[in-house]
C-alpha cells in the first residue's frame, strides 16, 4: 500500500506550482519587494492581479505558490495584525505576526484532514527594531534576511543580490536594486504593468513628528520613473 | 455603601521633570474596621513602570497576578519589556473584556517610557483611560487628593522636589478620609532607578 494514501489529503506536489519571482532588499530606513506579475495567458487583465498586500500599517506581504492558499494566509495575518492592535494599541513587530503565521503553517502540516500551505511568504515591515525582512515556509520555519529572493530563479538573484546589496543603502537604492535583481531573470520587456514594487518607509507623525512606518504598493507612474532611471 | 469604598485606598500618581512618582496608603479595612496596616497596592510592572490598583482587595490581589502573567510573557514572546503606555492598554483590554462583570479597581500606572520620558494615566473600572500630563488620582480619597494636588502640584519638579509633593499631597489627603491612610508608601521613578520611601502616618 502507498506510504501516504492513509490520508486523502496528504500534500504531493503534483503539479507545477506557478512560481513568481520575488526579490527583496532592505535598506537602512526600510524595505523594498519587487515581484513580477506573472500570467499564464496575455488575455488575463493584469491590472486586477494582487500579489502584493498590506498586512497592517507596517507590514506588507508577496508569496511564491498558490495564490488561493495566499489569500488565506493574508486573512489570518491582517486577522493577527488586529488582534494584536486590539490589545496594545499598537502595529505587532514584524517578528511576533511572522512567528504567529509561522506556528499556523505548522499547524497545517501535523493537523488531520487538511494539506499543508502551497506557499512560501516574505513579510516585509518597520518595528522598533528598524526593518525587517522575514521570508516563512509551508514547514512553518522562518528566517530573517537582509536580502533575498524567492521563487522562479531565485538561486540567480541570491546570487545577484549577494554582489549588489549592502547595509547601508537608502530607501531609492533598495528600489533600485529590488528592481535588477527582478529584472536578472525576467523573460521579455519589464514594464511598468508586469511588475508590483511595494516600500516600508518612515512619515513623520501627525502627533508628535515621531516616524511612523508606513507600508505602500507604488503606482504604475512611480514605477514607471524608476524603471526610466533604470535603462 | 459601593464595593468601591468596602476596603479603602487612596493611589496618587505625578509627572516630574524625567522622574514620575507613584504613591499609596497602606490601610486595608472592611467598612470603619481597620483590618491591615501594611497592604501593598502599588506593584511594580517593569523596572521603571509600576501600576497602584485602588479598589476592592480581593480584586487587587487578582489583578496584580494576571498582570504578572501577560507581562511575563510578553517578556518572553517579544524579547522585550513592556513600555507604560502598552502596558497600559493592556490593562485597559484586560478590564474592558470585562464589562459586565468588572474588577472593581481604578488603576493608576505610572512610568519612564524607552525615550526617559513621563508617562502617567488611570482607568475607571471597565478600562477608560485618563491620561494626564500632570497627575492622577484614584481612590475613596479620590475627591481630596484632587484638591491637595490642584493646589500643590506644579510642572517641572525633580525628583527630591516631587517626592516631598506626592508626600504632603497624599498624607493631607487621607487625613481628610475615614477608610485611607494609616502610612503610604512612595516610589519615585527616575532614569537612573526607582526610590522608595515608607511614610508615617496619623493612626486616628
Amino acid at each position: 500500500m502507498d506510504r501516504y494514501s492513509f490520508s486523502l489529503t496528504t500534500f504531493a506536489p503534483n503539479g507545477k506550482l506557478l512560481q513568481i519571482e520575488h526579490a527583496l532588499a532592505a535598506a537602512a530606513n526600510g524595505v523594498v519587494i519587487a515581484t513580477e506579475k506573472k500570467t499564464g495567458s496575455s488575455l488575463i487583465e493584469v491590472s486586477s492581479l494582487q500579489h502584493m498586500v498590506k498586512v497592517c500599517d507596517s507590514i506588507g506581504m508577496v508569496y511564491s505558490g498558490m495564490g488561493p492558499d495566499f489569500r488565506v494566509l493574508v486573512n489570518s495575518a491582517r486577522k493577527m495584525a488586529q488582534k494584536y492592535r486590539r490589545i496594545y494599541m499598537e502595529d505587532p513587530p514584524v517578528r511576533i505576526l511572522v512567528k504567529e503565521l509561522a506556528s499556523l503553517m505548522q499547524e497545517y502540516t501535523q493537523s488531520g484532514g487538511v494539506r499543508p500551505f502551497g506557499v512560501s511568504l516574505l513579510l516585509a515591515g518597520f518595528d522598533d527594531r528598524g526593518a525587517n525582512l522575514y521570508q516563512v515556509d509551508p514547514s512553518g520555519s522562518y528566517f530573517p534576511w537582509k536580502a533575498t529572493s524567492i521563487g522562479k530563479n531565485m538561486v540567480n538573484a541570491k546570487t545577484f543580490l549577494e554582489k549588489r546589496f549592502n547595509g547601508e543603502m537608502e530607501l531609492e537604492d533598495a528600489v533600485h536594486t529590488a528592481i535588477l535583481t527582478l529584472k536578472e531573470g525576467f523573460e521579455g520587456q519589464m514594464t511598468e504593468q508586469s511588475i508590483d514594487v511595494g516600500i516600508i518607509g518612515t512619515l513623520p507623525n501627525a502627533q508628535d513628528g515621531g516616524p511612523t512606518p508606513v507600508f505602500q504598493c507604488l503606482s504604475p507612474a512611480d514605477i514607471r520613473d524608476y524603471l526610466s532611471n533604470i535603462a | 455603601m459601593s464595593i468601591m469604598q468596602y476596603n479603602g485606598s487612596a493611589i496618587v500618581a505625578m509627572a516630574g521633570k524625567g522622574c514620575v512618582a507613584i504613591a499609596a496608603d497602606k490601610r486595608l479595612g472592611q467598612r470603619a474596621l481597620t483590618v491591615d496596616t501594611e497592604f501593598q497596592k502599588v506593584f511594580p510592572i517593569t523596572d521603571r513602570t509600576y501600576i497602584g490598583l485602588p479598589g476592592l482587595a480581593t480584586d487587587v490581589k487578582t489583578l496584580y497576578d494576571r498582570f504578572r502573567m501577560r507581562v511575563n510573557l510578553y517578556k518572553h514572546n517579544e524579547e522585550r519589556t513592556i513600555e507604560p503606555k502598552t502596558f497600559s492598554h493592556l490593562v485597559s483590554h484586560m478590564l474592558y473584556e470585562r464589562r459586565f462583570g468588572p474588577y472593581f479597581v481604578e488603576p493608576v500606572v505610572a512610568g519612564l517610557d524607552k525615550n526617559d520620558e513621563p508617562y502617567i494615566c488611570g482607568m475607571d473600572l471597565i478600562g477608560c483611560i485618563n491620561f494626564a500630563k500632570d497627575f492622577i488620582v484614584g481612590g475613596t480619597a479620590s475627591d481630596n487628593l484632587y484638591g491637595m494636588c490642584e493646589s500643590l502640584w506644579e510642572p517641572e519638579l525633580g525628583p527630591e522636589d516631587l517626592f516631598e509633593t506626592i508626600s504632603q499631597a497624599l498624607l493631607n489627603a487621607v487625613d481628610r478620609d475615614a477608610l485611607s491612610g494609616w502610612g503610604a508608601v512612595v516610589h519615585i521613578i527616575t532614569p537612573e532607578g526607582v526610590i522608595t520611601r515608607d511614610l508615617k502616618g496619623r493612626m486616628d
